[in-house]
């Protein structure tokens, strides 16, 4: 690159971004990352308006400001509660620029080699066999490129034709990520039914979509025409569309952190495209981090990557176990009693939580417990809510500290040795079948154990299953009492026992 | 329902079955309650404090008896108040059907329900209601505070100005409810305090206490001593041996040694034998809380105190729950109570007596004129069912190295053949890919590298910070929007502002909205 200042700008950039993600380590340190992001995010759209940007600064910066200011607009706005929401929005929108920059590559080459048509100029530029004469001619045309298109103008025809393939590869991610995200909102959004629906036809729409895109692509390859890149597009578009309807409501984290993922890998291949080194770094690093989120939330719900993207819970193997015994209920007044007795509490919350929009409530219990002397702990599944982490921050926003919301692995072990959990809607991570029947559909999965605590308490709205529609016989466990009714509802009722 | 409380018969016993407390939770089920003037009157609870509560106060035990539809006392009853019994009639009270046969033959005959305090299951939802439990606990308690106060010394340590006080040493046999409650009784107070059980399993909860778990030098032995569900059993005699041979070695050095061990249905075992006593320091308090059943010391005297020869002070009484009538009134009544919410599911002053109910099946011995002692088995078990975990074999340190060796060699193989594989394909890519692009890919895949290492140490709890920030940080594509954006094509113009549009909306937003959740984490 002929921008030698800007190297090295990308490079700190490049840094700073690594600094940014790995300072999530702790939540203190986080606090000082996220400036690393900030700056580096700053030098480098600064470093590529100076440097190599195609001019027209005023637009550019007019822009920036105008998306700025509704970013910050929708970022002061936001509920905690519909953080998925956003966050699945804000993937929709880099998947979609993903598209135009790669149909923007597309047009470019186009017009490079139309120009140098006009001009009577070979393109792309042959490797040897060039007299001197015919080079000037190629300098003076290329004179007048700026930005991508001067970058376009030097490639030979084999870069061209990688430079294909990458934009190619470009839009079909960008367009999953782009419809993928935007059912992902509606879904979250619950603009959507969360349900898992599919067309007839189910995955063979998906796979003969992917086949008839790669066949697109050495038809791209071979003409470099605009159709097939326009078929490509529609298909990837469908099938980010109809794979995300076809998965569940509860499998969301899989799907956010998998279109987390998708967005980084769209951007790194529109890094190729473009000779963008910084580009290809940060996707890559958004990539792997979408990855690696989607693998956690697939261990922890004890499923195939595979099985999670084919949608719904797949079929049990034989007969469930029956579940015996008989839902007790309990009213705010039993509640408040046991907690009066209770020394050490566990709280478990879920989605249930988010949807009710209780974590006030729970903090205020929390606060109150804690005022009395009690122990007072959050038990964490990592598939707890819609997102990753979901959970983590709905209590922080009630001003929950964070040292005592402890993750699965470091809390199980202390259920036995607690007087109370009280489970606020959340239903299958904490199902005892995954452990004990071997033919539920989630045997196998971690789920925390709260059944071994001396009394749990179930809030929830009412006796239905679960989303992974199975029977949870905690629920008929004689140490549990379902407390019945909506979350916010019930807390506030047993904050008034309990003042 | 009415439920009356008459005062106990028994000399010396303090205990009263209803406070003013219950009294009050028993009215909230819709029962009505009455008391015998001058039951409580032991325990510290007035007449006066009584009818506050909306309790009638009634002279005579006869009224009492006849008024009463459920009577709740703490003894067992003697013949002539079951006499007193009818088909209408619910007694609640510590029974011991075992050994009280006759008398719950009688009151069967009579058609009366019989509810046994003492024959609650242990099972983890009728804790509320398990007087043996609570009563343990204060006789526990009671026992240091006895010791205490034969002991001539302080608990804890203490250098003063007139001298070094050493800290008594205690020793308690049998870390069952009444052991734990004696080993935090005893910690607290300052002493330095043992504490021996048959079930090693134990050692953990009086560890918990902050005391000092002995172990013995009988490795198998020991194991056994816990398949009998949560209570001790007989043990080996080479386990006795061990056992004893160690109380022997500690005796001379222990001030204080209570002993709670009973087994159930038997008479309490030998565990301090005559001549560890002589071993003891003069002075030394041993306290037997099994001196009903015989005593864990045979020169133990039931409910007396005697000092042997070489001035050991030995405690034999039975009575310590009633010598702190107050509170095990508060804690017996509660038991009660408890039980009646069981009773009377509706909260409308019904009894339901539901038979098919494990606790309140397990605790009636008579019902209906049929005697209904001993109970079936419950059909929750007593302690969380222990599945019969598959007992791995134990491995030979051969058979163990062989798997090392084993799984080391597969690993070996599975990252051979991946990084094969990876460079087969990456020559592949370098036949046919120009240099240009190669270069871009050594980037390509160190930062897939660097990303992978780097996002593993994200703490869970900051994940959804972590996808905003991936969020923010993936609209860099905006940089390929800028460099496009100066193009002489309309199109690209228009395609390139809405992208640089789009990617201003989500880095903005992105940072934003995650330095807004990391600012609300705090620590407590």
């Amino acid at each position: 690159m002929e921008f030698p200042f800007t190297t090295a700008a990308y490079v700190v950039a490049a840094v700073l971004f690594i600094l940014s993600l790995g300072g999530l380590s702790g939540q203190e340190s986080a606090k000082r990352a996220i400036w690393y992001g900030v700056v580096g995010m700053a030098l480098a759209v600064l470093a590529t308006l100076v440097g190599p940007g195609g001019g027209a600064w005023w637009l550019s910066v007019i822009l920036i400001a105008g998306g700025g200011a509704i970013g910050v607009y929708v970022a002061k706005r936001v509920q905690m509660t519909e953080m998925p929401q956003l966050v699945a929005a804000m993937h929709s929108l880099v998947g979609l620029a993903a598209v135009f920059v790669g149909y923007n590559a597309h047009i470019e080459i186009g017009r490079v080699a139309g120009i140098f048509a006009d001009a009577g100029v070979p393109f792309p530029i042959p490797h040897e066999g060039v007299d001197t004469a015919t080079l000037a001619a190629i300098a003076a045309v290329e004179e007048q490129f700026r930005g991508f298109a001067a970058i376009v103008a030097h490639k030979t025809q084999a870069e061209i034709n990688v430079l294909r393939l990458e934009l190619f590869l470009g839009v079909f991610i960008g367009a999953v990520t782009f419809t993928g995200s935007v059912i992902a909102y509606g879904k979250l959004a619950g603009k959507v039914s969360s349900a898992a629906t599919k067309l007839p036809g189910g995955h063979m729409l998906n796979a003969g979509a992917a086949a008839v895109s790669l066949i697109c692509l050495f038809w791209y390859f071979g003409t470099g025409g605009f159709f097939p890149l326009f078929l490509m597009t529609l298909l990837a578009l469908f099938i980010g569309y109809h794979l995300i309807m076809g998965i569940g409501g509860a499998d969301m984290p899989v799907v956010v952190s998998m279109l987390n993922s998708y967005s980084g890998w769209a951007a790194a291949a529109i890094g190729f495209s473009l000779s963008n080194d910084l580009l290809i770094v940060v996707g890559a690093l958004v990539g792997s981090s979408g990855a690696i989120l989607s693998y956690i939330m697939c261990k922890a719900m004890n499923r195939s990557f595979v099985s999670v993207i084919l949608g719904g819970f797949g079929g049990s193997q034989g007969e469930q176990q029956a579940v015996e015994g008989e839902q007790v209920a309990i009213d705010a007044d039993g509640v408040a009693q046991a907690l009066e007795e209770a020394d050490s509490v566990i709280i478990v919350p879920g989605y249930g939580m988010a949807v009710a929009q209780a974590q006030n409530n729970v903090a205020e219990l929390t606060r109150r417990l804690r005022g009395q002397g009690k122990e007072v702990r959050f038990a964490i599944h990592p598939v707890a809510g819609r997102l990753p982490g979901h959970m983590n921050v709905l209590l922080a926003e009630a001003k929950v500290p964070y040292d005592i919301v402890l993750e699965m692995e470091e809390i199980n072990d202390d259920f036995p040795d607690t007087d109370v959990v009280i489970v606020i809607g959340s239903n299958d991570i904490v199902n005892p079948a995954a452990q004990d029947d071997p033919n539920s559909p989630i045997a196998g999965m971690p789920v925390l154990e709260v059944w071994k605590a001396k009394n749990v308490f179930v809030s929830k709205r009412g006796q239905g299953t679960g989303y992974s529609g199975i029977e949870n016989p905690l629920f008929f466990k004689d140490n549990t009492r379902m407390f019945y009714g909506d979350a916010k509802k019930s807390l506030d009722d047993l904050l008034q026992k309990l003042g | 329902m009415k439920i009356g409380t008459p005062k106990e018969i028994l000399d010396g016993e303090n205990r009263v079955a209803m406070t003013p407390d219950s009294a009050k939770m028993l009215q909230k089920l819709g029962h009505e309650c009455m008391i015998e003037a001058g039951a409580g009157t032991k325990a510290g609870f007035l007449d006066d404090a009584y009818r506050e509560a909306g309790v009638e106060v009634v002279d005579g035990p006869d009224a009492l008896w006849q008024g009463a539809d459920i009577i709740a006392k703490v003894r067992p009853p003697t013949e002539d108040e079951v006499g007193r019994l009818d088909s209408s009639k619910t007694l609640i009270s510590h029974f011991y059907p075992g050994s009280n046969e006759e008398l719950m033959k009688l009151a069967s005959s009579k058609g009366a329900t019989v509810i046994a305090m003492d024959m609650i299951p242990r099972i983890s939802r009728a804790q509320k209601m398990d007087a043996l439990s609570s009563m343990a606990n204060i006789a526990g308690y009671r026992a240091v505070i006895e010791a205490g106060n034969n002991f001539g010394r302080f608990f804890t340590g203490q250098v003063t100005a007139a001298g070094k006080v050493p800290p008594a040493k205690v020793l308690v046999v049998g870390a069952g409810v009444a052991g734990l409650a004696a080993i935090g009784t005893s910690t607290s107070l300052g002493a330095i305090t043992f504490a021996f059980d048959v079930r090693p399993e134990v050692a953990e909860q009086v560890e918990s206490m902050g005391a000092e778990f002995v172990y013995l030098d009988f490795e198998e032995e020991q194991e056994d001593g816990s398949e009998s569900g949560g209570y001790a059993k007989p043990s080996s005699p080479e386990f006795q041996e061990a056992q004893l041979a160690k109380f022997r070695e500690l005796a001379p050095d222990m001030d204080i040694v209570i002993t709670t061990a009973l087994i159930p249905n038997r008479e309490a075992p030998e565990l301090w034998t005559e001549d560890m006593v002589k071993a003891m320091k003069p002075g030394s308090v041993i306290v037997d809380l099994a001196a009903e059943r015989g005593g864990n010391c045979k020169m133990t005297v039931k409910d007396e105190r005697i000092v042997t020869e070489n001035g050991v002070v030995i405690i034999g009484y039975t009575d310590f729950p009633s010598r702190m009538a107050t509170q095990a009134s508060t804690l017996y009544s509660t038991n009660i109570r408890h039980l009646m919410t069981d009773l009377t599911p509706e909260k409308d002053g019904a009894v339901n007596h539901d038979m098919e109910d494990d606790v309140i099946r397990g605790a009636t011995i008579a019902h209906g004129g049929e005697v209904t002692f001993p109970p079936p088995p419950p059909k929750t078990k007593a302690i969380a069912a222990q599945k019969p975990k598959p007992k791995e074999k134990e491995k030979t340190p051969e058979e163990k190295r062989a798997d090392e060796m084993a799984a080391f060699k597969q690993q070996t193989k599975n990252q051979v053949t991946l990084l094969g594989t990876g460079a087969v394909l990456m020559l592949l890519v370098g036949l046919v890919a120009p240099p240009s692009f190669l270069q871009h890919f050594i980037v390509f895949v160190l930062a897939c590298f660097v990303g992978f290492q780097v996002i593993w140490n994200v703490a869970h709890s900051l994940h959804t910070p972590l996808m905003a920030v991936t969020n923010a940080i993936s609209s860099i594509i905006i940089l390929g929007a800028l460099m496009q954006i100066g193009s002489g094509s309309f199109l690209v113009i228009l395609l390139a502002a809405l992208s640089v549009f789009m990617a201003g909306i989500n880095i903005f937003g992105g940072f934003l909205v995650t330095r807004r959740m990391l600012a609300m984490f705090q620590k407590s």
